[in-house]
This record gives C-alpha cells, sequence and structure tokens, in this order.
C-alpha cells in the first residue's frame, strides 16, 4: 500500500476555518503577491470601543490584502470574526468600501480588479449602531459598482457565518461559496427566538440551524454557488475558479420576478420544508434555469 | 423613541400621492403609485403594516419577503420603461420610511430573506446608478435591514424632526438586553456617542441626511406641512440629479467630517497605499 | 477599561523588523511589536480589564529578563492570561526575528 491510501486525505487537508482573518486572506492571494492596506501598524482603530470600555483592534477587524489571483488583479477584504464577532463599525466598514471603490476606479481604468469578501460577521456593531449600519448600506452600494465590472466572490466558511445586514453583501455578491460548517442568513437563531418565541425558532435546535441557514441547505437551494470542504486548497480554488469565470451573465439578486413567483408558490400555512427547497428552486444541472 | 405605530407611513403616502392602494398582484403592505413631485412624476413606494398578510411574522409593519421583491419589482418597471430616456427624464422614486424591522420569522429565514432584501436594495441602487433620483423620506421609524432593503440606497434622506422618528440599528429593548444595560442607560449614552443615539436630532450629526423637517404634525398631515414636504422632496430630487450616482455625498458631508473621522482617514489613506500596492 | 505603560531603559538592542500577532477576541490580545525610537523598551496596553496593573508588570519583567531588544509593544488586550500573554509576546519575538 501506497502512503497516500494509508492517510486519509482529510487528514492532510488544511482547515482554513482554523486560520484567523489574515490568514484566511492571505491564503487566497497567489504566493507572494499579498500586500495589506491600512493594516495593524497604520493604527486606524474605532474612536467608539475604548469610549464604552471596549479594547480596540489595531485593524479593526477588517483586513485588505492587494495582490494577485490567478494571475489576476484582485482584492481581498476579510473580517476577524473572533473580535467582536466580525461585526462592522465605522472603520472596519470604511475600509472595505474604500477597496470596494479602487477595485472599481482600477477596473473603470482598464484593470479589472476581482473582489473576495471573506464574510465572518454578525452584521452592525452594536456599540457603533447608526455608522455601522450606514457603512453596510454603503458596501452594498460599492459591491454593486464594482460587480459590473469585476467579480465579487463572496465566502463565508464559518465558525460566525454572515448575518445581518452585511447578508445582503452576500445577496449581491457575483458568487457564494461556502461550508458545510458556515451559515448564511439575515437574521440568527436567537434573534429570531428572541423576537417571535421559541416555536417559530428554537435556537438550541442545531440540526434545525443548518437545515435552514447551512452552507449544504444554500447551496443546494441556490442561494449560494459552490459548496467546499473546509480546507485551504479547497476554497482557493474555487476562489481561482470565480475570478477566471469573471462575471456573471446575471446576478442572483437580479432574478426579481423568478423569486418573486417562488415566493409566490410557497404554502404559508405551515413551516416550510427546507429539503423541498432544494427540489424546487435548486440549479438545474441541464442547460438554461437558474443559477 | 416612541412607539411604533405604523400609521405615519400610510398616512404621508396619501397625502403626498392622493392614493393608498397596493398594485395589483403586490401584497397589501406595499403601497406604489405615480404622483407629482415637483413638475415631475415620480414612483412613490411605501411599506405599511398589513395584518392580514400569508406571512405571520409580517403583520405589523415588517419588511418580509413579499414587501422586498414587490418593492423590487415596481422599482425595476420604473427603470425599464425609462430606460431609453436621457437621465433628466428618468423618473425620481421616492420611498416613504415607517418600518418596524425587517420580519424575524422561520419561512423567512429558510426562502433566503437575505436575498430578498439584497434584491430590493439592488433594485434602489440600480435606479440611482443610472440616473433616477432616489429619495428617501424618513416619517416614522427605520431601524436596521428593514431600512436597507427600503431607502437606505437613496441619493437624499430626509427625515422628521420629531421623537417618532428612530433611525436606528436594533430596537432599543433589544439592544439593552444584548448589551446588559437599561434603556434609560442606552439613552444617555446615545447623548455622548452620536451613532448609538435613538435621537434623530443625533442621527442627523452623522451626515447622511439631506435634511431634517419640521412638520407640526406628524401624525396627520396638515395641508401647510404637506406643502412644505413636497417643496423639500422636490429639493431633494434637484440636488441629487446635480450629485453623483453613488453615495459619496454622504462621507463627504461637512457633518460627517466630524463624525466619521477615523472613517474618511481610513479611505483617504488606503488610496494612498493602493497606488504603490 | 485601562492603559498602562511600562519602561525597560535596558532593553538597547537595536532591532530593525516588525511583528503582529493575535486578535482581540475574549480572552485574547493582539500584540504590535516595532522598533522603539527611544533606545530602550515601551509596552503600551489597552486593556477590557482593569485592576491587573501588577501582574501585567510580572509578565513585562519576566519577559524582558530574557528579551533585550529595544521594542515598542503596543498590546490591545481582551482579557488574555498572564500565560497566554507571555506566549504571544514569544511568538510576535519569533515572528520578528524571521
Amino acid at each position: 500500500m501506497s502512503e497516500s491510501t494509508l492517510i486519509p486525505s482529510f487528514v492532510n487537508r488544511k482547515s482554513f476555518i482554523e486560520l484567523d482573518g489574515r490568514a484566511r486572506a492571505q491564503s487566497l492571494l497567489d504566493e507572494g503577491t499579498g500586500k495589506e492596506l491600512v493594516g495593524p501598524f497604520d493604527r486606524i482603530e474605532s474612536p467608539w470601543l475604548p469610549m464604552q470600555d471596549v479594547a480596540p483592534q489595531a485593524d479593526d477587524g477588517c483586513i485588505v490584502l492587494k495582490g494577485r489571483i490567478a494571475g489576476k488583479p484582485a482584492v481581498v477584504i476579510s473580517l476577524e470574526g473572533a473580535f467582536q464577532g466580525g461585526s462592522i463599525g465605522e472603520v472596519s466598514g470604511a475600509k472595505m468600501t474604500a477597496a470596494l471603490d479602487l477595485a472599481t476606479r482600477d477596473s473603470s481604468a482598464g484593470i479589472p480588479t476581482a473582489a473576495v469578501l471573506l464574510l465572518e460577521t454578525g452584521g452592525v456593531r452594536l456599540q457603533e449602531a447608526n455608522l455601522g449600519l450606514a457603512a453596510i448600506a454603503e458596501v452594498i452600494a460599492s459591491i454593486l459598482f464594482l460587480r459590473q465590472h469585476a467579480p465579487v466572490i463572496t465566502v463565508v466558511a464559518g465558525t460566525v457565518g454572515c448575518f445581518g445586514g452585511m447578508s445582503l453583501a452576500a445577496g449581491v455578491s457575483s458568487y457564494v461559496i461556502m461550508t458545510r460548517e458556515a451559515r448564511l442568513g439575515l437574521n440568527g437563531p436567537e434573534v429570531i427566538e428572541q423576537e417571535s418565541g421559541i416555536e417559530e425558532f428554537d435556537a438550541s435546535d442545531r440540526a434545525l440551524i443548518w437545515a435552514i441557514h447551512g452552507g449544504e441547505q444554500r447551496v443546494g437551494m441556490g442561494l449560494a454557488d459552490a459548496l467546499a470542504e473546509d480546507s485551504i486548497d479547497e476554497i482557493a480554488a474555487a476562489v481561482r475558479t470565480y475570478v477566471l469565470a469573471g462575471k456573471p451573465a446575471q446576478h442572483r439578486s437580479e432574478q426579481v420576478q423568478m423569486y418573486r413567483e417562488r415566493i409566490a408558490a410557497l404554502d404559508t400555512a405551515k413551516q416550510i420544508d427546507p429539503l423541498t427547497l432544494r427540489e424546487q428552486w435548486g440549479p438545474r444541472d441541464s442547460q438554461g434555469g437558474a443559477r | 423613541m416612541s412607539e411604533y405605530t405604523g400609521l405615519r407611513g400610510r398616512a404621508w403616502f396619501k397625502a403626498l400621492t392622493g392614493d393608498d392602494q397596493p398594485r395589483t398582484g403586490d401584497p397589501g403592505s406595499v403601497l406604489a403609485a405615480d404622483a407629482q413631485a415637483g413638475p415631475e412624476r415620480a414612483l412613490f413606494l411605501c411599506v405599511v403594516p398589513n395584518p392580514d398578510s400569508r406571512f405571520p411574522c409580517v403583520r405589523d409593519g415588517q419588511v418580509g419577503l413579499e414587501e422586498a421583491y414587490a418593492l423590487a419589482t415596481r422599482t425595476r418597471e420604473a427603470i425599464a420603461a425609462d430606460r431609453d430616456k436621457p437621465k433628466p427624464e428618468k423618473r425620481p422614486i421616492v420611498a416613504i420610511i415607517d418600518v418596524k424591522s425587517q420580519a424575524y420569522g422561520r419561512r423567512e429565514e429558510t426562502a433566503g430573506i437575505f436575498l430578498a432584501a439584497a434584491a430590493s436594495a439592488d433594485a434602489y441602487a440600480s435606479a440611482r446608478m443610472v440616473g433616477h433620483p432616489v429619495i428617501s423620506l424618513v416619517v416614522g421609524h427605520a431601524f436596521s435591514g428593514g431600512f436597507l432593503t427600503h431607502g437606505y440606497q437613496a441619493n437624499r434622506i430626509l427625515a422628521f424632526d420629531d421623537a417618532g422618528v428612530t433611525i436606528h440599528a436594533m430596537h432599543e429593548e433589544a439592544a439593552a438586553r444584548i448589551t446588559r444595560r437599561s434603556v434609560s442607560d442606552l439613552e444617555r449614552l446615545g447623548h455622548e456617542i452620536a451613532p448609538m443615539s435613538y435621537d434623530v436630532r443625533d442621527y442627523a450629526k452623522l451626515g447622511t441626511l439631506y435634511k431634517l423637517l419640521h412638520v407640526n404634525n406628524p401624525m396627520e398631515p396638515a395641508e401647510s406641512d404637506i406643502a412644505e414636504v413636497k417643496q423639500a422632496v422636490a429639493d431633494a430630487i434637484t440636488d441629487a440629479r446635480m450629485g453623483a450616482e453613488d453615495l459619496g455625498n454622504r462621507m463627504n458631508s461637512p457633518a460627517a467630517k466630524e463624525t466619521r473621522k477615523a472613517g474618511l482617514a481610513a479611505r483617504a489613506l488606503m488610496e494612498k497605499q493602493w497606488a504603490t500596492a | 477599561m485601562e492603559k498602562l505603560e511600562f519602561d525597560y531603559p535596558a532593553a538597547t538592542r537595536r532591532i530593525t523588523r516588525r511583528a503582529h500577532v493575535g486578535v482581540v477576541g475574549s480572552g485574547d490580545m493582539e500584540i504590535l511589536l516595532e522598533p522603539s525610537t527611544t533606545g530602550g523598551a515601551h509596552v503600551s496596553i489597552t486593556t477590557s480589564v482593569t485592576g491587573f496593573r501588577d501582574t501585567w508588570k510580572a509578565v513585562f519583567d519576566r519577559f524582558f529578563s530574557r528579551f533585550d531588544g529595544a521594542a515598542s509593544i503596543q498590546i490591545n488586550d481582551a482579557g488574555a492570561t498572564p500565560g497566554s500573554v507571555l506566549l504571544r509576546l514569544e511568538q510576535a519575538v519569533e515572528v520578528m526575528e524571521q
């Protein structure tokens, strides 16, 4: 027997989820091409957190690396999920928007520059409330400009997942890559339980959570594009594929009529079975049909 | 912050358009009308409570799946209708906002409300990006995902200067619970920390508002108020037409230069470093 | 929240590189380590956990008993234990010396 059959591939696989936000970003760029912009040594921190006795982070939880992916110009914007839940504040939001706008500027000038968003985030940082919310609106606007020129690729790998206002950023992206561990939704289970009661959503029911928000479900129902293993190589390969693919013919968030009809066809008398939506909405593998 | 009643949206929609009906095929929660805004015909949109919604979590003024896709549909209809018109003739789109929140429901999460919200934001932004002036008029509450879906992609945002108007990321009770403070503590904190405030006058300090409007009775539009609001909306349209199709005016406003210094510094530094990266 | 400063004027060996390690997560911290401009070493800590000045000092006394670089060390801390602090410091030195 050769060594490769003695050591299963999953043992050799390097976990992407175990990496912090910076390492994740670095792992996606072509070797030797990543340069961090407005990094920790530039010390542009949140002015609002210290006022509330919360220790800031020198990069405000948003890491921007400019470089190349599959030889093409790209910028990777990575949210550090371990800092304040990856939440968006004045500075982290501004860094994200600025990077997107600069990629758009370059793209308009003839250098198509893709953006990869690593979204581990609960949405707005409560301690910055309205500045976080305003920043998210601006991020969405900036994605919409960039995606006209170059692909905007969102990766949600977990463990934080992508919730709150930033789920709209995923929604307007050109492509979304998820792992099984990852979750994507507007409201997390705790928030639903809090606002609408435990009958509506039991936040302790892990099976339910992944059945609704999990990567396998989102990809299965066509709301995300690719399901990757928790593997640096696999995720980086998926990102490269989408960078090379360029912008899609139509973006998911533009397919209003199709989704409107799908919603109209739902039986709302009871809860919706997630697996049924995979059957009804899932991407068809023959020619034509929805993305 | 006063209680959400969900009545202001309909009242002002009716006052500004003479109409208060949904379009055929739209849910009862979405009002759409073509009406005068200054010298032009504009598309007015509003989300109101619909106790008869087929979605149980969308019965008192939340923005849910049907609402988001209806807003996106009507907006894209306007974009298509004006596609071949030159920019100065693309109709304004006026969003009247008094929404309790996004919908918090399992059906919504299952069916991908994040995408519905994205589709609506996309539609409003797409209208703005091709030259339609998109104006938001906040007459009551504008929270979180609800505001991101309906209104926050506008060129110009107006709000009533009134205790019944709140723009924020999370309701006080929920925010108090999560941050383990009392509601009155939070309100006090908001006075020191403008982005956390529930007071629309503090929100105005952040620089995203085009104008704060003083109306005598925000609950019951009176003629003089209506005339003033109509004029303010028309002015906002004119101002939007003179500006860019992006949201750059927000960070560059005089107020933002004071309250968003760190964000502006980050932006300026990134531009500088990008050039040599 | 507390801001603490310590000086170690005897740490005079010139260093030329910088290092950043860590994340300001719950129970964790980040370190920014750079060449000092004052000839000795300087430590500046921003921590969300108050009242541990002596503990911090003990950790740094221990660290600088073995490390003599003229470093400017900035820490943003969200409750790391002294053991974690030392580990992170060692990690930072390793990164710097790579």
